[in-house]
Order: structure tokens, then C-alpha cells, then sequence
């Protein structure tokens, strides 16, 4: 982060060592993540040691309470919050590259709202669905969702401007959140079964669930790491990335696909949690400038940071009862959206 | 004291009367009393379809009865038509009146067709203030409004504060107003994992929006601030055709503007705060009546006011019904039934607008 490359004319010409900085610093944020998910394990309505931790995890021992705690309760939640933490910011950070709209995120553009209504749904028609059905179901939903928000925001000569897509966001996320209420009001079952899953929250979250969704999320992460370049070049502009002779539809549609798939799974496995995918992209180009070759990397490290930490803080403040961690999301990243609004939309 | 009525009309066909009193003038488009009387009738319609239907039916012709106190044959109808239906009804009608109003004031000042009380977070401040009490203090329910009034004000405030940036553009203003509201709402949240689970069960089902239950305290309620707040919105919406013109215009033409404006803003944050404090969060039909109002009876707001509130109530009464019947016995809460009716006309508006 020397002052040299902020300097420089054009921001996305890194300096040789702030190249250097980010190559270096991607391991060491990677262990940092490691220690975090480690200490998240440790803290809960009885605290256990280090060693516990590590012995739990590379020496079971299945007659131990504290081992059979962490490997069934503790460290499926710490791993999907890491997952879902990762796939959401990835999702947030690319939908902004390709819109080239600061706001954009699954949270806001009504995407997670599209995954859990279809969600509730298919536990309304079905009963008690195999889990595997969550996955599909939020992946259609998110689907859907994206499609019909990009479609009503873009319209007209201005394109999708930030606010047609909030606004449009925000009027699909209103118009399935009511149905999703009714839904559950006529049918208590449906209610008692999801009521947990719909505030977006980790508590409760079991091996068999991270296993249905898991793939999605890392599929949808593959793919958006391998795009990171294309979608760099999106968004600098579509005009100069036809120019240069990028297939502009082609990049955007299979982003598009990543998109669904990290945050469908995401949505899937803890609920839909918001603002996640808006503001680690944001805190990442602090210091990852514009490639979205680091951005994507430390964006689903942060977010995974995001969604842990808030998770300790909501597991924390309140003991032995807990928050949900998309309260504690909510909290955090609803004034940065303002701040976002304030300062870095154009009006 | 010169009283006179005179008939103008312009180039694009619009006639409108104008009624002098002196310094006084009201001017009404010539569609307006016409339709007023058409939507007066098909108010009553709702009205007294909405109160023959339940469990228990009653006859319109009984209804009719009941409510202008001739003795039916049952005497169980005075118990259900007074006791249950009509003031649910009728609250129902007043929220939808007073909301309707607050988003034609909305409207008219930020001169965006998309503003409305819900979408600003006004009433997202006033749910939170409004929960605050319900869960921390042990107060009777004529309190709440103030207590809404008090969010709401706070919430406009902040609004206006971060959206400021050497004036404030209706693009800031709807995005931080949308930021706030997710603000609010986390801490509602909060609030509702902090408290009491009795006062919190009160909160929750407040929060849905509904009418469910609702008394005749409620009714008293509300209609003492409507009897208040839209007399004083009728004789102010004289400022609001000037506001329409632009800033520029209107001081021009010797409109203390920025005064003016916040006077106007004060009474659409206390009509949607009073509409909160009775029924919980109910969206988008500040949003949908008054731009429906606007094709009926034209721009002029000495008659958009009033007719935008009968329409507003009476879309309101409208959705209560649809609510009670749609998954009958239970019922879903009237700010679902808006919700599911009023999203689908906001994203035909997002269409209309589109190359704005």
C-alpha cells in the first residue's frame, strides 16, 4: 500500500511490490482465518482449551465430551459460516464488478430473498424435504430472483443505475418476504421447521446440511476465481472489454451462473444473511485496488472473517442465549451501506 | 368577502373550478366530485360487504340494519357488527386514509412518484420507537402514537442529515433511507431477543401489520389525529401545487420554500406515525393510492388530498377483506395482503419511469 501506486495515473497498474504484498499477504491472511475459525471453537456456552481443539480435530477421541462437542456442534458451524461468509462476499464482489455498481449484493439486489422464499416453499408443499432439496430449491429461487431484479432495474435509456436496482430489490424482497410470511402463518409446520433457517442464522447447523450445499458454494467458487480476470476487464467498462474482444455476454452469463450458485448455497445452508456480500468487496479494495484477481481471494477471506467474527460477537453478548447472526450483519453493514450511498453513488 | 365560482380551463382539456372566499381560493379539477362520489359508494360497498363476511354471515341487508340501529331478528348481530367487524374495519379504512395522504405529501415535495413513507424509512423509525415501548415500558395504547410520531421524526431527521450533501437529492434520499430502515429493523430484531416473550409476542404481531382485533379505543385514536392532521393537509395543499413548480418558481412566486416544506414533511411523518402506532408496519399503499388518485382526479392537490384518503381507506378496507377470505378461517394480516397487491404496481411504476 505504498503512496507511490495510489499515485500512479491509473490505479490498476499495481507496483512490483505491492504485487509482492498481496502475494505474501494471501497465505498469511489465510492462517489468520485458521486461528480465527480455531478461537470460534473455543468459545461457546462452556469454553474449551487449545489443545482441546486441536486434539478434537486431528486426534478424535469419540469417549471425550468436549471432542464429541466440537466435531457435532462447534466446527460445523464454524465451517459453514466460514462458507457461507466466503460464497456471499464472492457473490457480492462480482455482481459489483459486473454492474459496476457500488450497492450491489445478494443481500439488497433480493437475491437471498429469491433462495429462501423458494426454500419455505418447497418445505411447504413437500413437507419435510430430503435436505439435499433446500439446495436446488434456493438455487431456482435465486435464479429467478436475479433475473426478474437485472430485468426491472435496467430498464429504460439509464441502464441499471443503483437506484432502479435497489429500488427494484427492495420491492422484490418486500413482495416475497410477504408471501414467505404467509406461507407461514397458514401452515405451523412449515413455520416450526424453517422458523430457525429464515432469520439467517449458524446455530444448529449439522454435517448432513453443509454437505447437500457445500458443493454449490465451492463449484460457484471455482468458477468465479477462474473468470476473475474477464470480469476485471467488465469492470473497467463493457465498451472497453468488447473493445479489447472479450465475449461480454458470454462472461457475463457464466458469472451470472457463479452468482446463483454461491449464493443459492450460501442461502441454502445458514438463511439468508445481508450485507455480507456488500461490504467485505468494499473493505477488500481499501487495499486490493481494482483486479479482481485479488479482489475475489480476499473478499471470500474476509467475508468468512465477517460472518464468524459477527457470529462470536452475537454467540457472546448475550450468553448463554445467542443472537442470529444476520441481526448481527444487519447491525454492522446497514450503516455502510449508508455510508456507501452517501459518498460513492452519483446522484 | 367576495364568494365566487369560477370555471377555467386549459389547453390540454384539464377544466377546473375555482372557489373564491376572499384572499381563499380552492381550486378542484371537475373530475374530482364526481369520482369522490363514486368512491364514496364503493367504499360503503366494501364496508358493508367487508362487515357480512366471516364464520358467522350476516346479510348486507342486516348489516345495513345493525349499523343504522334497527332491531334485526338476531340479536347476536349487534354483538358481532359492533363488538368484532366494524372497528377493524374502520381502522383498517383510516390507516389506509392516513398513509395514503402521507405519501401524496411525499410525493409532492420530493417531486418523485416513487416516495413513499415505507420506502423513506419513516415508518420503519416509527415501528422501532413504537416496539421500544411496547417491550421496555408498560403503557396504554393511546401512548404509542407519540411514541411512533417521536421515531418518525428522529428517522426523517437522520434521513435528511445523511442524505445532505449541499442539498438533498431524491437518489440519496431513498438509498439512505433504505439503509436506515435496514438499521431500524436490526434493532427491532434486538429488541425482540432482549425482551420479555409476553410483550415480545405483543410486539410480533403488531409488527405484522394487521387490524386483527383492533377496538373501538383504536378507532377513537386514530380519528381524533385524522380529524387533526388532514383538515390542516387540505388548506396546506395549495403550497404543494406551488412546491410542484421547482424551488425556483416557488420562491419566485413568494412561497417561503424550505419552511413550507418542512411543515409539509412534519405532517406526513405524524400521518404515517399514527398510522404505524394503531396497525404496524402496512407498505406501499402510500405509495399506490395517491398515484392511482393522481390519474383519477389530476395533479391539483386541493382534491388529490381527500380523494387519495377515501381511496387509500378504502384499498385498505379492500385488503383486510381479501385477507380474511383468501385463507379462510385463519386470516393473513392486511400488510401482506398490501404488500402482495402494491409490489407488482410499484415495479409497473418502476416501468413507467423508466427513461426518468
Amino acid at each position: 500500500m505504498s503512496i507511490k501506486a495510489q499515485n500512479l495515473p491509473n490505479k490498476s497498474i499495481l507496483s512490483l511490490s505491492k504485487r509482492y504484498a498481496l502475494f505474501v499477504g494471501l497465505p498469511i491472511s489465510c492462517v489468520l482465518v485458521l486461528l480465527l475459525l480455531v478461537w470460534s471453537i473455543m468459545l461457546g456456552a462452556a469454553d474449551i482449551s487449545t489443545s482441546t481443539v486441536i486434539d478434537a480435530l486431528f486426534a478424535f477421541d469419540a469417549t471425550s465430551f468436549d471432542h464429541l462437542v466440537i466435531q457435532t456442534v462447534r466446527l460445523p458451524r464454524v465451517v459453514a459460516g466460514a462458507f457461507v461468509g466466503a460464497s456471499l462476499a464472492v457473490a457480492g464482489a462480482i455482481m459489483q464488478g459486473l454492474t459496476r455498481n457500488p450497492l450491489a449484493s445478494p443481500g439488497i439486489l433480493g437475491i437471498n430473498a429469491g433462495a429462501s422464499f423458494a426454500v419455505v416453499l418447497a418445505v411447504y408443499v413437500m413437507g419435510s424435504p430430503p435436505l439435499s432439496v433446500y439446495a436446488v430449491f434456493a438455487m431456482i429461487g435465486a435464479t429467478l430472483a436475479a433475473i426478474v431484479v437485472y430485468g426491472l432495474g435496467s430498464m429504460g435509456r439509464g441502464g441499471a443505475t443503483p437506484l432502479r436496482l435497489t429500488l427494484a430489490g427492495v420491492i422484490l424482497t418486500a413482495f416475497l418476504t410477504s408471501f414467505t410470511t404467509a406461507l407461514l402463518i397458514t401452515d405451523q409446520d412449515t413455520l416450526d421447521q424453517i422458523r430457525f433457517w429464515t432469520v439467517g442464522s449458524l446455530a444448529g447447523r449439522d454435517w448432513e446440511l453443509f454437505q447437500q450445499t457445500a458443493w454449490y458454494m465451492v463449484f460457484g467458487m471455482i468458477g468465479a476465481l477462474l473468470l476473475a480476470r474477464q470480469i476485471t476487464t467488465i469492470s473497467l467498462g463493457e465498451d472497453i472489454a468488447a473493445g479489447l474482444g472479450q465475449n461480454t455476454v458470454l462472461v457475463k452469463g457464466l458469472a451470472a451462473i457463479a452468482v446463483v450458485f454461491l449464493a443459492g448455497g450460501a442461502v441454502a445452508l445458514a438463511g439468508p444473511i445481508g450485507f455480507v456480500g456488500l461490504v467485505a468487496p468494499h473493505l477488500v479494495r481499501f487495499f486490493a485496488g481494482v483486479d479482481y484477481r485479488w479482489i475475489l481471494p480476499y473478499s471470500a477471506l474476509m467475508g468468512a472473517v465477517l460472518v464468524i467474527g459477527g457470529d462470536m460477537v452475537a454467540r457472546v453478548i448475550i450468553r448463554p442465549q445467542e443472537l442470529p447472526v444476520g441481526v448481527m450483519m444487519g447491525l454492522i453493514g446497514a450503516p455502510f451501506f449508508i455510508y456507501l450511498a452517501r459518498w460513492k453513488v452519483k446522484s | 368577502m367576495a364568494t365566487m365560482i369560477e370555471k377555467n380551463s386549459n389547453l390540454s382539456s384539464n377544466t377546473w373550478y375555482t372557489l373564491r372566499i376572499g384572499q381563499f381560493s380552492y381550486k378542484l379539477d371537475r373530475r374530482t366530485i364526481p369520482i369522490f362520489v363514486i368512491l364514496s359508494l364503493i367504499g360503503i360497498g366494501v364496508l358493508v360487504t367487508s362487515v357480512s363476511y366471516g364464520e358467522f354471515d350476516i346479510t348486507p341487508i342486516e348489516v345495513l340494519q345493525t349499523i343504522l340501529g334497527i332491531e334485526t331478528d338476531d340479536s347476536r348481530h349487534e354483538l358481532v357488527v359492533w363488538t368484532f367487524r366494524l372497528p377493524r374495519i374502520l381502522v383498517a379504512f383510516m390507516v389506509g386514509a392516513a398513509l395514503s395522504v402521507s405519501g401524496t405529501i411525499l410525493q409532492g415535495i420530493t417531486r418523485n412518484p416513487l416516495a413513499d413513507p415505507g420506502i423513506l424509512g419513516v415508518t420503519s423509525g416509527a415501528s422501532l420507537a413504537a416496539v421500544a415501548t411496547i417491550v421496555w415500558f408498560d403503557v396504554p395504547i393511546s401512548w404509542l402514537p407519540f411514541a411512533a410520531f417521536g421515531g418518525a421524526v428522529i428517522m426523517a431527521i437522520l434521513i435528511f442529515l445523511f442524505a445532505w450533501n449541499g442539498g438533498s437529492s431524491p437518489v440519496r434520499l431513498i438509498l439512505v433511507g433504505v439503509g436506515l430502515s435496514a438499521v431500524a429493523g436490526a434493532l427491532t430484531s434486538l429488541m425482540i431477543v432482549f425482551g420479555e416473550i409476553n410483550q415480545v409476542q405483543q410486539a410480533t404481531i403488531w409488527l405484522a401489520g394487521s387490524v386483527y382485533g383492533r377496538g373501538w379505543e383504536h378507532v377513537r385514536t386514530i380519528t381524533l389525529w385524522l380529524a387533526v392532521l388532514l383538515p390542516i393537509t387540505i388548506l396546506l395543499a395549495r403550497q404543494l401545487n406551488t412546491l410542484g413548480l421547482g424551488d425556483d418558481l416557488a420562491k419566485g412566486l413568494g412561497l417561503r420554500v424550505e419552511f413550507q416544506r418542512v411543515l409539509l414533511l412534519l405532517l406526513s411523518v405524524a400521518l404515517a406515525a399514527i398510522a404505524v402506532s394503531v396497525s404496524g408496519t402496512v407498505g406501499f399503499i402510500g405509495l399506490v393510492a395517491p398515484h392511482i388518485t393522481r390519474r383519477l382526479v389530476g395533479p391539483l392537490h386541493e382534491g388529490l388530498v381527500p380523494t387519495a384518503a377515501l381511496l387509500g381507506g378504502v384499498l385498505l378496507m379492500f385488503a383486510d377483506l381479501i385477507g380474511r377470505w383468501v385463507i379462510s378461517p385463519s386470516e393473513l394480516p392486511v400488510g401482506i395482503v398490501a404488500a402482495m397487491i402494491g409490489a407488482p404496481y410499484f415495479a409497473y411504476l418502476l416501468y413507467q419511469t423508466r427513461n426518468l
